[in-house]
């Protein structure tokens, strides 16, 4: 019973890092870029929720759909200011520049919401499904976080193969050049990549803080990271990789602290991101590319 | 475009250099310079640990104030000066008392900018005696740096000891943070203290900055070894989503905290019926019936509008402890910053003081101080002394 509890629990926390790896693979597998600014975009659409909810007094589902609002926003904003310049720019400097937007958000947040740390109350409430007498307890939260992060997978799979947005998507990953002499904007479809990812930033975040409530400017940077991890292990670019990585990662740390050592945790886990990686270099459901010359 | 984008960047840039110069100095003066003792210390009055410099400000000017007022031999002067909890500008802050002509250093608030200001205070031999910079390092190697707080160490041996003496658990389960001295300090004590004792510490398990949301297999574990007391020497933050996660998963043990607790009640959004019952150790109980405690507590509402924090309590004790000590010494205001260091450094370890935070608090030569702590617990959101 305790192991079923701690499969629950790791399912609980992969399926939070899931939703994040989501977004994180999004972008990569379309812009190819990593937008370490990605975690940060988590933390503000929290924070967003909190205060519609806690200031304003609006209904949780309400918070959700402005904080959806207000990080799509953010994020079309931030590709035109830091990203776009760039477009030409060798990838480290992309890089280089994502990580100055990504403190560039938390120290924004840090001036306008303080450095206190908040309490964030749950938008799913306080209700848990009980099991066997009891002895197993899954919280609504984690139902509703693998529930988000089962549907926003099939859609996205589904935009990116069915629609012709998401065909325009697929052929800017492919190759900028030829998809805009095909007549298919980069920019509007990499502007439209980042609205994608950051509205999936601002429902990361709420159920991140859903799940552990517990709000700061630097909230979103290490799930951050960890999704990201996730993303690699599932195989980047991939949308069903990054689930299966998230979740996997979930699983693997819960299992981590409960059999082998509470201290050992991240450096058992980060010793299996290794060894998947050395063995599937491209993760686990990556697709290898060879380069052309 | 990229005018617009850099044109952005320099006004963002410009925002925050300028929201980090709000404030400023901010000096208290008490009586006349010539016949006083000038005391200065550095603490965050401005910025989001401000609530701890303004406490130990206030907290020291009451003291001040009372000293001044009595019309003895020793007057004092104060003045505090804005660091922002930043060591940098807890130097120049600490410069600005220089030339003001600083004889006795209240050192610095909180631990980061003391740990800079104590090894100036070292090296310009100005005797420090800081209320409440409580990592060891501020006084080691330091022979005229002194404290008035507990170590961080000092709070696990002092929990251990409390545990034991009134019999709160059976089997203890621990809950630390392994990648913060102060945490880790404190629990290191706890287990050597609680061995001696024969305390039964049936589950230990840690948690670090990167992995501090989920807490289910550590509660998991606690639960499992049938642990009736759960010791927590963590950050409120932290302690938050522990007894959270606690409830959800239907565990209820006493959990104990160190001063890192304290805040919890205060934490926006918090839901206080989760702290009800959680016992902490902290050296002021505000409640306290006692006199002097009344007494300051009331000035300071009255002055202040607040209930004082121990902050403000060790600041208080803070001045009149160099009041006892400058008796003893016979020492007088004309002399010069040196040679009060040098009385100070002999007096202090022979003192024996009686403050708001501890009663026959004592020090050792290395500047680390003695004194017994008291135990709170919450009750209907608030503290009450145990």
């Amino acid at each position: 019973m305790t192991f079923l509890s701690y499969l629950i629990n790791g399912i609980s926390l992969g399926s939070v890092y899931a939703i994040i790896a989501l977004g994180y693979t999004m972008v990569y597998g379309i812009a190819k870029m990593l937008n370490f600014a990605h975690g940060d975009v988590i933390m503000v659409g929290a924070y967003i929720s909190f205060c519609t909810t806690s200031y304003l007094g609006l209904s949780p589902l309400v918070s959700v759909l402005l904080a959806i609002v207000v990080c799509t926003v953010l994020g079309i904003g931030i590709e035109r200011l830091a990203y776009k310049p760039l477009r030409q720019a060798p990838a480290l400097a992309v890089l280089i520049t994502a990580i100055g937007v990504s403190y560039f958000l938390q120290n924004a947040a840090l001036l306008i919401w303080g450095s206190s740390s908040k309490t964030f109350s749950s938008v799913v409430g306080d209700w848990s499904v009980k099991l066997f007498d009891g002895q197993l307890t899954i919280t609504g939260v984690t139902i509703v976080t693998v529930l988000a992060c089962v549907i926003i997978m099939v859609a996205l799979t589904l935009f990116t193969t069915k629609t012709k947005m998401g065909t325009a998507m697929r052929a800017v990953s492919e190759d900028k050049g030829a998809a805009q002499l095909m007549g298919i904007s980069v920019n509007g479809t990499i502007s439209l990549t980042f609205a994608i990812g950051s509205g999936l930033a601002a429902i990361a975040g709420v159920l991140l803080c859903s799940a552990y409530p517990m709000l700061m400017p630097t909230t979103g940077s290490m799930p951050g990271i960890k999704a990201f991890t996730a993303a690699v292990f599932g195989g980047i670019g991939s949308i069903p990789g990054a689930m299966i990585g998230g979740i996997l990662l979930g699983i693997i740390e819960i299992f981590a602290k409960a059999y082998i050592s509470t201290q050992l945790s991240d450096a058992v886990v980060f010793a299996v991101l290794i060894v998947v990686l050395l063995v599937k270099p491209d993760g686990l459901l990556g697709k290898h590319k060879s380069e052309k010359v | 475009m990229k005018k617009a984008l850099s044109l952005f960047l320099a006004a963002a840039l410009c925002t925050g250099a300028l929201a980090g110069c709000g404030g400023g100095s901010d000096a208290n003066s008490g009586s006349d310079s010539a016949t006083a003792f000038k005391i200065g210390g550095t603490g965050p009055l401005t910025g989001n640990t401000a609530i701890y410099g303004n406490a130990v400000k206030n907290g020291a000017q009451i003291a001040v104030d009372e000293i001044n007022a009595e019309g003895g031999a020793i007057q004092f002067e104060l003045k505090m000066e804005d660091d922002e909890n930043d060591a940098e500008k807890a130097v120049s802050a600490y410069n600005a008392l220089k030339d003001w002509g600083v004889q006795l250093s209240l050192g610095s608030v909180t631990t980061k900018p003391c740990e800079a200001t104590a090894t100036e205070n070292f090296a310009d031999r100005i005797f420090a005696l800081t209320p409440s910079a409580s990592s060891t390092a501020v006084t080691e190697g330091k022979d005229n740096v002194f404290q008035m707080c507990f170590t961080d160490p000092g709070q696990g041996t002092a929990s251990a000891d409390y545990i034991a003496e009134n019999q709160l658990g059976t089997k203890i389960a621990i809950i630390y943070q392994n990648d913060t001295p102060y945490s880790s300090g404190i629990y290191e004590k706890f287990k050597t203290e609680a061995d001696a004792k024969g305390l039964n510490i049936v589950s230990t398990t840690t948690f670090t900055a990167a992995s501090a949301t989920d807490f289910s297999v550590q509660l998991g574990e606690a639960k499992a070894a049938g642990a009736d007391l759960l010791f927590l020497p963590i950050y409120y933050q932290e302690a938050s989503l522990i007894l959270q996660q606690a409830k959800n998963m239907d565990y209820a043990p006493k959990f104990f905290g160190v001063d890192g607790m304290d805040g919890i009640l205060t934490l926006e959004g918090f839901d206080t019926s989760l702290a009800e019952g959680v016992m902490l150790l902290t050296p002021f109980n505000a409640d306290a019936t006692d006199e002097k405690t009344q007494n300051f507590v009331t000035k300071y509402k009255e002055q202040f509008g607040d209930v004082p924090n121990q902050f403000a309590a060790d600041a208080y004790d803070c001045v009149y402890a160099y009041k006892a000590a400058l008796e003893a010494a016979g020492a007088t205001p004309d002399m010069s910053a040196e040679e009060l260091c040098d009385k100070m450094i002999e007096v202090f370890p022979t003192l024996t003081f009686d403050g708001l935070t501890g009663e026959g608090v004592t020090w050792d030569s290395t500047g680390t101080v003695s004194k017994s702590p008291k135990g709170m617990v919450i009750e209907n959101g608030a503290y009450v002394g145990m």
